[in-house]
């Protein structure tokens, strides 16, 4: 613990501008990529920034959220509605010479759009509910996650039922490793700062810690607003990279599976979640030679990894896990 | 007038079945603490029992049905116990979470096992009881299949009251959910209580599934997903961990949705169940019938 403090204190720039560059070299190098791997390697990004941001909440911070999805859902609507009713015009004043770079700024102004309109769904959820603890506010995400998706079915102007078709193909494989880079670099520097530590104080007892003086409720939020940010942005992603979004895949089922990650990578482990969520996409891509009896060989998987590494696969050392309702 | 007295007969014919797959979600919270994902999937298959030993019974028949809906109720009584063998019991003194991820795990196992053993595609289920509509001289209508809703449902809900506060074993169920520890001091068997609680929710929730089939006939592997969810907020609602208040919640939950079905705001159901669940949680933590509960330093 103490030398990965040291790490990320001497060099964490560092590590996020070889992460940067990195995902430069993979985006140069994608023209050669199999576009399966590339595929493959699209959803490991996305996976990997919706599990470390949600790892802020369930892991870092002790509170449990099953409406990860729902933050998703406001990203990707937010982000594919700027790009399509509004990129056009935007684009149509751009000077043909600059077209090109003008896109990317209107997807990364998309992105930051529907980050914040995340993030402002996150404060409207958190702000009220945090006061639940434990499986009543894991209930109270899920319905909430519910609510936003129910929501979007009904905005006709948002396609509805159909959702969303023809969203512009803007995503690449550089925004997606840049954002799950840039992502995990602010919850690891958030959550190793001085401020950050009150986190996990709220995690560990929350009641020391108000009793030492910090607010509870207020780093509740500031997790849940963040980790809804980071989860938009992914969404933005997702939708600009799918091309089409409807609100039934941003249901309940797939909030499970960032839940599942954040759990097998140990809560409150970056690298494990990270790694969790890298094999967690493989599995079933692995699986997909055993074909119609791919799922179930995915959920007994699941079942037997819990019951041999209760504590996350990549917990090496047992400390209380944050047991929701204790 | 009559039309609210009809959808009020709705209301609850819908509300009685979520109360009986809520009380296998308090049940087992009342005593392990935990959300049993799979249930939903348990009232699936209780559904899927229905369809196949509805082929050995002769049709419209009030006792062939019945048999149907006992039998089924065994298979998952049988099913829950397994499960809670298997998946669960090896992790019980680890953290919740651990149990949830593996229940949550069951629940795919059985949809996608569902998918396999029974097709994906949506069955039709057979009609167990005879079927007639009752008119009132009002107008008002009562289908048979509401009426067997409401007979069955009452009857296992009496015999629940019955076991949970009139036997030994709902004695030391009643102990278990009250203190565990304490419970196996004096003597009671924990391993067994839980197996039976885990029987008896089973099932409850495959008489849910058939009487939810009798009257929503398309029947598939992922069917269970909504209704559970929603059993599962009805069991907030009353208060989770109480037997009464899933029982409530459930009736609640069922007329609130066929009301505002009625209204123009019918494609907002599904949120509106779930928006009065935060707003209760919110100004009653505890649900409706549920003891508040002061946190100690």
């Amino acid at each position: 613990m103490n030398r990965l403090k040291t790490a990320l204190s001497t060099w964490p720039k560092a590590i996020l501008l070889a992460s940067l560059l990195a995902s430069f070299v993979f985006w140069l190098l994608s023209g050669r990529l199999d576009p399966y791997y590339l595929d493959v390697l699209t959803k490991i990004g996305i996976n990997v920034t919706l599990a470390v941001s949600l790892n802020l909440i369930n892991g870092y911070t002790g509170q449990f959220s099953l409406g990860h999805a729902g933050f998703m859902a406001v990203g990707a609507y937010a982000a594919a509605a700027i790009t399509m009713f509004a990129g056009p015009k935007i684009l149509s004043h751009a000077p043909a010479n600059l077209l090109e770079s003008a896109t990317v700024c209107l997807f990364m102004g998309a992105l930051l759009i529907g980050g914040l309109a995340a993030a402002v769904t996150g404060f409207l959820v958190g702000a009220p509910s945090l006061r639940l603890k434990g499986d009543y506010l894991a209930i109270v995400t899920l319905g909430f996650g519910e609510i936003i998706r129910v929501i979007f079915r009904n905005i006709d102007s948002l396609g509805g039922a159909l959702g969303l078709n023809g969203i512009p193909p803007y995503t690449n494989i550089f925004w997606v490793l840049a954002v799950a880079a840039i992502c995990t670099y602010v919850v690891l520097a958030m959550v190793h700062s001085t401020y950050g530590r009150g986190f996990l104080a709220v995690r560990d007892d929350e009641v020391a810690a108000e009793a030492m003086g910090l607010n509870p409720t207020r780093y509740k939020v500031v997790a849940f607003v963040v980790g809804a940010f980071f989860a938009g942005v992914a969404g933005g992603l997702y939708g600009h990279y799918t091309l089409s979004i409807d609100p039934r895949g941003f249901g309940f089922m797939r909030s499970i599976e960032i839940v599942v990650i954040v759990i097998l990578g140990g809560m409150g482990n970056t690298g494990g979640v990270i790694a969790a969520a890298v094999i967690l996409t493989l599995l079933p891509e692995f699986l997909r030679q055993l074909d119609q009896y791919r799922m179930i060989f995915y959920s007994l998987l699941l079942i037997i990894l819990m019951l041999t590494r209760p504590q996350g696969l990549f917990a090496w050392k047992r400390r209380p896990a944050p047991a929701p309702g204790a | 007038m009559i039309e609210f007295l009809q959808q009020v007969i709705n209301g609850l014919s819908v509300g009685f079945v979520y109360a009986l797959l809520a009380l296998g979600y308090t049940m087992v919270y009342g005593i392990l603490r935990f959300i049993n994902f799979a249930h939903s999937d348990v009232f699936m298959v209780g559904a899927f029992c229905g369809f196949y030993f509805g082929r050995l019974v002769p049709a419209h028949s009030i006792g062939g049905g019945l048999l149907v809906i006992l039998m089924a109720m065994l298979v998952c009584a049988a099913l829950g116990i397994v499960i809670e063998r298997l998946a669960y019991r090896p992790l019980r003194s680890g953290s919740n979470l651990a149990v949830l991820i593996t229940a949550i795990g069951v629940s795919l196992l059985l949809e996608n096992a569902g998918q396999l053993v029974f097709g994906a595609d949506p069955k039709f289920f057979p009609e167990l009881f005879p079927t007639k509509v009752f008119v009132s001289p009002g107008g008002l209508r009562v289908s048979s299949n509401q009426l067997l809703v409401f007979v069955v449902t009452a009857v296992l809900m009496v015999a629940l009251q019955w076991i949970v506060l009139r036997t030994r074993i709902g004695t030391a169920m009643r102990a278990v959910s009250f203190n565990a520890q304490a419970a196996s001091l004096v003597g009671i068997n924990i391993d067994r209580v839980i197996s039976f609680t885990f029987g008896l929710g089973s099932a409850l929730a495959a008489a849910g599934g058939i009487l939810y089939s009798l009257n929503y006939p398309s029947i598939d592997p992922y069917m269970g997903i909504l209704p559970g969810l929603k059993a599962f907020v009805a069991a907030v609602l009353g208060g989770i961990g109480n037997i009464p208040g899933a029982a409530l919640g459930g009736i609640l939950l069922g007329l609130i949705e066929t009301f505002v079905k009625g209204t123009r705001f019918s494609t907002y159901t599904d949120a509106i169940a779930f928006a009065m669940l935060i707003v209760i949680l919110l100004f009653r933590p505890a649900g409706l019938l549920g003891k508040f509960q002061v946190e100690k330093v």
